[in-house]
Parts: structure tokens; sequence; C-alpha cells
């Protein structure tokens, strides 16, 4: 019972290359659609925060329903547009490391967009009069509101990270799990207990999961900071 | 330090020519006739509910009258050289100094004048030192003049306050009263609410009473302090207005 785990320990503490590849894919992968869903995400959930229109409780309602859209899901739509037949297959993105970012930025997207609707709508209520009166309006009111929920936003964010970090269906349909070039820390751990691999596996176990706690130490240190330093 | 006005007297008088609001078939304001005459300070009274924070907003043009009209003496439907302190005024989660910047940035003042304008407001209400803490964490009488000198800090020519010292204890009232006191020795031209009857004598040239939606008195604060012309205002003064 203790042989992966030891197995674990010398390949971390040795800082065996094969696995130090796989981290930085999982991480570049994962980071990449963080980024480029919060770029899409936060101006568009507080837009949706900030606009009445016909039909506007349906996309609010869509949203929260797709921040539990199954990952494998998602890699199977992001497979169809992607595959040779698909309306995308000309670019030739399937089984790369951007096909896995756009997988990922999909998984993302709905937390982003829901949990900054709902910051800045509560914001909203509370600045709406006040900003108004200063000579803000309905679109220059965004990136203010956008500001002040910065703490409450971050937490949003984070999670969308340990989301996208922490799946395998996506980034195994759509990246296929290809040694050295698309194998990331989960797919790697499915694959190697499959195998028997029980070492490496355990191994990626556990920096999977030290990632996951620095993540949730930083983001509970962050709320503390900001509700002490800025009220 | 001076203070120099861009456009002095540009907007006011201010004219509200039978304005009235209503909410849902509701007339909250009835056929309110004022005139708000440049340099003087003019405090709302009435009872709770009486509609004072709602015609000092209709004013500001945060909201529009459903009935009437609202004439600026330049014709804007709502001049920039006019602010309000709100009567829980919102302060950004940002530094003392930030929130002054916030909303000459929206002007589009140039950052040199922005500096130059934020660091004469600290200096003059005594906030410098406070300039770099987060204005949320601030005490209660420190946050409102904050609020106050925010306000200062966009030139108005004219500012709206509602109850600008509800919630302060007597020194920080006092703290209030004084810049009050000093916008008006700037030209800037003060409407504001009050509950507290003792502040609206010391402050008042003019009083407008309302009493249920209605404009019932309007004049100079000495003769409507001394001698109200109306049962109700009598009521009012006397502390024993039954709503």
């Amino acid at each position: 019972m203790l042989g992966p785990f030891a197995t674990a320990f010398h390949l971390i503490v040795a800082g065996d290359p094969a696995l130090l590849q796989i981290i930085g894919l999982s991480l570049q992968v994962t980071l990449t659609a963080v980024v480029v869903a919060c770029l899409i995400g936060l101006p568009l959930g507080a837009g949706l925060a900030l606009s009445r229109f016909y039909g506007r409780s349906v996309v609010v309602v869509v949203c929260n329903a797709l921040m539990g859209l199954p990952p494998v899901v998602a890699g199977l739509v992001v497979y169809l547009m992607l595959s040779r037949s698909g309306p995308f297959g000309a670019l030739a993105l399937l089984f790369t490391p951007t096909a896995m970012i756009i997988a990922q930025t999909l998984l993302i997207l709905p937390i982003v967009i829901s949990l900054t609707r709902s910051v800045v709508e509560d914001l909203w209520a509370e600045y709406r009069e006040q900003l108004r009166s200063l000579g803000a309006g309905r679109l220059r009111a965004v990136p203010t509101l956008l500001w002040d929920g910065r703490v409450s936003l971050l937490t949003g964010v984070l999670a969308g990270f340990g989301r996208a970090s922490a799946e395998v269906g996506a980034v195994l349909i759509v990246g296929g799990n290809i040694a050295g070039h698309t194998r990331t820390m989960t797919t790697a751990i499915t694959l190697e207990t499959s195998r028997g691999n029980l070492g490496l596996a355990v191994a990626l176990g556990i920096i999977l999961l030290g990632l996951t706690l620095t993540l949730n130490a930083f983001a509970w240190g962050a709320g503390q900071w900001a509700r002490a330093r800025l009220g | 330090m001076t203070y120099v006005h861009p456009r002095p007297h540009a907007i006011l008088p201010l004219r509200l020519e039978r304005l009235g609001y209503a909410v849902g078939g509701k007339p909250l304001l009835v056929d309110i006739d004022l005139e708000v005459e440049a340099g003087r300070r003019c405090v709302v009274l009435g009872a709770n509910g009486a509609g004072k924070s709602l015609l000092l907003r209709l004013c500001h043009g945060l909201l529009e009258p459903t009935s009437g009209a609202r004439r600026w003496r330049n014709g804007d439907a709502r001049p920039a050289a006019q602010a309000m302190v709100l009567q829980r005024p919102v302060l950004l989660r940002r530094s003392v100094a930030a929130n002054l910047d916030y909303p000459l940035a929206l002007r589009g003042l140039a950052r040199a004048e922005r500096r130059r304008t934020v660091a004469e407001t600290l200096e003059r209400f005594g906030l410098a030192p406070l300039a770099d803490r987060p204005a949320r964490l601030l005490s209660g009488g420190e946050q409102q003049r904050l609020a106050l000198a925010r306000a200062w800090a966009m030139r108005p020519e004219v500012l709206f306050l509602d109850e600008p010292s509800a919630a302060l204890d007597p020194s920080a009232t006092r703290i209030i009263e004084a810049m009050i006191e000093a916008f008006s020795m700037d030209g800037i031209t003060i409407v504001m609410t009050t509950h507290d009857l003792g502040q609206a004598r010391r402050l008042a040239h003019d009083v407008a009473f309302l009493h249920r939606g209605r404009l019932v008195e309007v004049g100079p604060a000495e003769t409507f302090f001394s001698g109200p012309r109306t049962p109700e205002a009598r009521a009012f003064l006397a502390g024993d207005l039954v709503w």
C-alpha cells in the first residue's frame, strides 16, 4: 500500500521531467482558459446585470444552469465543432492544447458570467443613485462596479479555476491525452491508474490536491485582507 | 486656497412649476411651485414622508417629474454644475483621495487638474491625513465629511443635501454645519433637508415647508420661525404635528 506513495514522493522530490511537463501543460491550459473566460465573462456578466431586455430571465437561468454543465458534454460540443467534418474542422485544432483551452473556457464562462451578474446586480442596487448623481451613466458604471466588487469576483474566478483544473472529461475528449502534447494531470491520473502505474497517479493526485488547497487558502486570505483593508 | 467659480450663477435660479410626482397613480408630490435663488440657503422642512427627499431628488435630476416642469436658467435638462449628497452617501471601495478623484475623472478633467483639485479639497476640509485611507473604514463623521467634500470638489453652483447630519453626534454635526457655511461663503447655493429644527434655525435663509406632498409655506426663515402662517406649520414647529 505504501509503494505508490514512496514512488510518488520520489518523483516529486526528484522533479521528474515527465511529471513537470504534465503539470506545466495543465497550468498553462487552465490559466489561459481562466483569463479568456474573464475577458469575456466579466463585461458580459456586468452588462447582463445592468441591462433590461426581453428574454433576460431566460439568459440568466440558462447561464446559471450551465454552471453545472458536465465537462464531457462541453468536450463533446467542442469536439463536434473542431472535428474534420465540423464547422471549424479546417483549423485543425482537435487534439491540441488550444482545443483544450476552448473546452475549458466553455466550462468556466457560465461561472464567471453568473457570479459577475449577481455581484454587480447587488452593487448596482446600492450604487445606482450615487453614480448617477456623480455623473456616471450605465456604461461607465460597469468598470466602477467591477472594480468595487473585485473581492467577491476573485472568489468566483478561483471557483472557475478550481472547476477547470479538476475536470477530466473535456480535456480528454478534445485533447486526446497524447503524451508530451496534450496530457494533463487529470487525464494522466486516469490513464496511469488504469495501467496500474499508481506512483505517477498518486504524485499527480497529491499535487492537484495541494494546488486546490493553496488556491483556497489564497482566496480566503485575500478576502480577509480585503475586508480589513478596504471595508 | 481660492475657490474659483467657472460660471457664476449660470444655471440658477431653478424654477419648479406645478411640479408633481406620482408612483402608480399615487401622488407623492403635488403642484410644487418653488424658485431656488442663487446664493441662498434654503431648508426644506416637513414630517417624515412629507416628500422632502423626493423633492431634492427631483431637483437634482435623479427622478423626472410626472407632471409640471423643472426649469434651470440655462435650459439644460440636467446641468453639470450641481451636486447632491444623498441621505446615505455611497463611498467607493477605494481610498479617500480616489473617491474625490472619481467624479472629476467622470467629467473628463485632465490628470494634473484633478490632482490639484483633490489636493486642494483634502487640505481645505482637513482630510489630508486620511488621503490614503480606505473610505469605507472611516468613522461616520469622517465619511460624511468626505461625501460633502466630494460634492464640493465638483464645483457645483447649487448643492442639494439630504439630511446631511442625520445619525451624527453633536461634534460631527457642528463640523458638517461649518462646512455648509463655508460652501455658502464660496457662493454655492444650498438646498437641504433636515429633521433638526435647531439646525434649520442656524442655517436657513429660506424655508420651504412640505406637508403631505404639498408645499404649504415658503418664505424667509425669520418669518417662518417667528410667525408661521399655516396651522400645519404651527403644529410642526410646536412638535405636535400628527400625520
